[in-house]
């Protein structure tokens, strides 16, 4: 068995190596007509004129490569800058179509092998690794040793993965031109889903999707035996692989715009933005449907499903970025910080976004509706920055990438905008509640440790009191790693959930109110 | 009254000690607490220490309250340790000399392991599991040993068994008794718990007692002796046979003591303003039909806190009146909880109902009187209503009322096996009855009413 399982490290680590070399692989070579092909037409003159001086030449690293290009393509927008002629400066980003395009050598000549050589070994080596894992053991909790593990308890490996996939989540946002020949690995796969070549979201869609799948079966393995678990990882499994994965991929082949039908405004943050309305609406029934049930879920489905069944019907059954906190960002839940100051900070932090999320959609759709009469540099404006500061750099760079730091839900916990969303509808109008049963805490602590959003459960459970907060997701691992039984995910009657002034039972000489 | 005469001080900062001074904190704002502990500067969950070793948790994971919590509330803390108490002029002596001087005194000092005068159950390597220190020398003293011995068939012991395991240390378990913790555990309990140990791979030796405990010629634990004559070979021996109070500092003095230091009903010992509670304290009658004179448990320690800190600041006194019994433990991956009274034997015109799931992992007992009403239960695997079972026994529901409610009962997480469905079964069958469980309609199914 431990051989099966090294075998399978050592596939990973070898995938994941071949994986991150592949960008440095073959040469680059240019000519006027990748450019033509590349090009807006507005800009396809210019563009063919500036870059002249690399046609026919051969560069053997994508940094010559990309360093030339910006070299030449900055030198003309920083004249024109200079000489204030705004309306010819070129803001389009075509370093990594180029970049892509320009790519010769062995990954573009045979992309499917590399796909296999490394995303390929990867989700092999996880799998041999994982399938095994416990084999011949009783169910039950398996957190042994996670606090003297490397990888979980922020040592060198946990700090080596949490900078590795920054650096990826940089280069992904910012960069991409550099993974140019990953993307190029993932093209066939692209061409058979979506009948076009795959941009740097595709490949990181796929490598997403598998890492929830791979990692999900992770999840049957270490929580065998609550079917509680099971389900819900079950569920976020199907919502990636089919919502988020092959419908948007499909919906595209059919010439209609890339569209989550489980993604839900304000986290899906552009639904209003006028590109999307008008991809929308120019799509004919399932365009307006695209529209209309988009607008249902904000206003009907979100309120309505998370009075009967929590947040947690989302959060932690449906969404995509918590169906990549619940798979691979298990093994990291215990690193939320528990504190009052987390807390207070996490109000702040998640309400702000949500107030900014809708002050933008507001004046987005202003703009909108009054035909850009008003306000019209201010929306562009303001969805850079939101983009930038909250989409890519918080609920990307920050949201995944500190998992080995501060656990796997900071964006959930601190950035979500529909999170604190529905957060509020759960603090105030909802039957879920996880139930504290009686007195039969012992002040353990597992909970609070393995409560991924940072809530110090046992303040609530040796106290005999519901737990209800806003920021539960309804994981369950507080109820599953209990050595006690003391709390129990429910929906119930709305009476009797909040019981601020508890007493525990047990003691009929006084009735203490806690 | 000047504020030393009325000051406070708890010796013992565990649950019984902080549950007083939290409760007294919250009833009078002013009066000075001060809780004093030789073992750890902060209040920390005795029942977590063996995560720790197994590394689940990190020590600060087993503080139920903040650092500055204390701070915030008033409460003074004080590490070290007490030499001997100055009744007549109230106050501490320290073992460094320090003193400090109380207007109340709360005795709150726990408990430690039980040693029968084994021969070498003073070397090196051999241990019980009782504190964090205790916690500490196991970390030191099980690094690269070939074999651990546990001697003691109780709740610790168990503990230690699974804490050593994921260690991957092999484990002998001797225990005197006929199953494990049978004096406590009706058979068929025992045996469930018994076949569970094994399955975790310890070598279980039941009906097996301790003879000696073998030095290596350097003061270390090299293996023990078997009382019929085996020797096992091992590097570390855990003494697990129990806990008695521990209150070595008190014993010969004007403080009335037994096997714990004795106080009435409202915890009060034979001198003014000196109180005992938790583990360290012994009723001179017991609190209860079913209830022993020392309780010690998490959950009565809990108890004597409260109650004492209703007394000490409130002009209504009560007596200690605990309800119905209740405890929990975790047997490797099996939970095990009990409401009420069920003991190992049942008692002249008692009968049963005891029910075990095909995996064998899940059973539950119920026990009744002669009216069949509810006297108490035990529940394997399957997690129960604290609630429900409180006023149940406390209202003597009949046998049938009971089981066909039991899903009501159920506190395992949602989507698990329907246990009440299988065990009403059961019961239907070996009693000639057809009760049934009221059908829940598909709505009420889909939004998880419980009504």
């Amino acid at each position: 068995m431990k051989f099966l399982q090294n075998t399978g490290l050592t596939l990973f680590v070898l995938g994941l190596a071949i994986f991150t070399a592949i960008p440095f692989l073959g040469t680059w070579e240019l000519d006027a007509s990748m450019v033509k092909e590349t090009t807006k037409e507005m800009h396809r003159e210019v563009m063919v004129d500036i870059l002249t001086p690399m046609y026919d030449k051969t560069y053997s690293s994508q940094f010559a490569f990309i360093s030339e290009y910006s070299r030449h393509f900055e030198a003309y927008n920083e004249s024109l800058k200079a000489e204030e002629k705004w309306d010819q400066v070129i803001w389009d980003d075509y370093a990594f179509p180029l970049t892509k395009n320009a790519s010769e050598g062995p990954v573009s000549a045979s992309p499917l092998l590399f796909l296999f050589l490394s995303i390929g070994l990867a989700v092999l080596g996880g799998l041999l690794y994982i399938l095994p894992l416990y084999r011949n053991e009783t169910a039950g909790i398996k957190n042994d040793g996670i606090y003297f593990s490397s990888m979980k308890a922020r040592g060198w490996l946990g700090i080596v993965t949490g900078t590795y996939l920054i650096v990826f989540y940089i280069i992904l946002y910012w960069y991409p031109e550099y993974l140019a020949n990953l993307v190029i690995m993932v093209d066939p796969l692209s061409e058979v889903l979506s009948g076009g070549p795959a941009s740097q979201w595709f490949l990181y869609g796929l490598i997403y999707t598998l890492a929830i799948l791979v990692m999900g079966v992770r999840m049957f393995r270490k929580y065998r035996g609550n079917n509680y678990q099971t389900i819900r990882t079950v569920s976020v499994m199907f919502f990636q692989l089919s919502f988020a994965f092959l419908i948007p991929e499909i919906l595209v082949l059919f010439n209609m715009p890339w569209h989550d039908f489980k993604n839900i405004w304000p986290l899906d943050y552009s639904f209003f933005y006028e590109y999307r309305l008008e991809g929308m609406i120019s799509s004919g029934a399932l365009g307006m449907f695209m529209l209309v049930w988009g607008i249902l879920l904000i206003i009907i489905g979100v309120p309505i499903f998370t009075y009967f069944y929590g947040k947690r019907w989302y959060c932690s059954w449906v969404c995509g970025c918590g169906g990549l906190a619940e798979t691979l960002g298990d093994p990291y839940r215990q690193l939320s910080d528990k504190s009052l100051k987390s807390w207070q900070i996490e109000r702040y932090l998640v309400h702000g976004v949500l107030v900014f999320a809708v002050l933008m959609t507001v004046v987005t759709l202003t703009n909108y509706f009054m035909e850009f009469g008003l306000l019209g540099q201010a929306t562009d404006q303001l969805h850079s920055i939101y983009g930038f500061a909250i989409g890519s750099a918080f609920a990307g760079v920050i949201g995944t990438g500190f998992y080995p730091f501060m656990g796997n839900r900071v964006w959930c916990r601190f950035g979500c905008p529909l999170a604190a969303y529905l957060g509020i509808v759960q603090r105030f109008k909802s039957r879920f509640r996880i139930t504290t049963n009686g007195g039969q805490c012992i002040s353990c602590g597992n909970c609070s440790t393995y409560c991924e959003m940072g809530i110090d459960v046992r303040w609530y459970a040796q106290r005999g009191q519901n737990i209800v907060r806003s920021s539960c997701v309804g994981c369950g691992v507080c109820s599953a790693v209990c050595p006690r039984g003391v709390l129990k995910l429910e929906n119930g009657e709305e009476s009797g959930r909040i019981n601020d002034m508890p007493v525990i039972i047990g003691n009929n000489s006084v009735k203490l109110k806690s | 009254m000047s504020e030393k005469s009325k000051s406070i001080v708890i010796i013992g900062n565990g649950i019984s000690g902080v549950t007083c001074a939290r409760n007294i904190r919250k009833q009078d704002p002013r009066v000075p607490i001060t809780i004093i502990s030789g073992e750890t500067t902060h209040f920390f969950s005795r029942t977590a220490l063996m995560y720790i070793y197994m590394g689940h948790m990190k020590y600060e994971h087993t503080k139920p309250y903040a650092d500055d919590f204390w701070k915030k509330n008033d409460i003074q803390l004080r590490q070290g340790w007490v030499h001997s108490v100055d009744y007549t002029h109230k106050k501490i002596v320290f073992q460094n000399g320090d003193e400090l001087s109380y207007g109340t005194l709360i005795l709150a000092t726990g408990s430690k392991p039980n040693k029968f005068g084994w021969p070498g159950e003073n070397l090196e390597g051999v241990q019980g599991l009782y504190s964090y220190p205790d916690l500490l020398s196991m970390e030191k003293h099980t690094q690269s040993i070939n074999r651990a011995v546990i001697v003691g068939g109780g709740l610790i012991g168990i503990e230690m068994a699974e804490m050593l395991g994921t260690r991957n240390i092999p484990v002998t378990f001797l225990v005197r008794e006929k199953g494990f913790w049978d004096n406590v555990l009706p058979e068929e309990e025992a045996d469930l718990v018994g076949r569970h140990i094994r399955e975790h791979g310890v070598d279980l030796r039941l009906e097996t007692e301790l003879a000696a405990i073998l030095d290596d010629g350097k003061g270390r634990v090299k293996g023990v002796r078997t009382g019929n004559g085996e020797t096992i070979d091992c590097g570390f021996v855990g003494l697990t046979a129990g806990v008695s109070p521990y209150i070595e500092i008190f014993k010969g003095t004007e403080l009335e003591t037994n096997r714990g230091i004795l106080v009435d009903e409202k915890f009060q010992t034979n001198l003014p303003d000196v109180f005992a509670i938790g583990d360290c304290a012994e009723f001179k009658i017991a609190p209860g039909p079913d209830r022993k004179k020392i309780e010690q448990v998490w959950y009565t320690g809990r108890m004597h806190g409260e109650t004492l800190a209703h007394n000490l600041t409130s002009k209504n006194q009560v007596s200690y009146q605990p309800g119905i019994w209740f405890n929990s433990a975790k047997f490797f991956d099996i939970e095990y909880q009990t409401y009420g009274h069920v003991p190992a034997q049942p008692r002249e015109g008692e009968w049963a109902f005891y029910w075990e799931d095909a995996s064998g992992k899940m059973a539950l007992r119920l026990l009744f009187n002669e009216k069949d009403q509810v006297l108490g239960v035990n529940a394997f695997g399957w997690r129960m209503r604290h609630a429900f079972f409180d006023r149940a026994i406390t209202e003597g529901w009949e046998a049938d009322r009971v089981v066909s409610q039991l899903h009501k009962a159920d506190f395992n997480p949602e989507f698990h096996k329907k246990l009440h469905r299988l065990l009403i079964a059961a019961y239907n069958k070996e009693k000639g009855k057809s009760l049934t469980i009221p059908k829940r309609s598909f709505i009420q199914k889909l939004i998880g009413s419980r009504a």
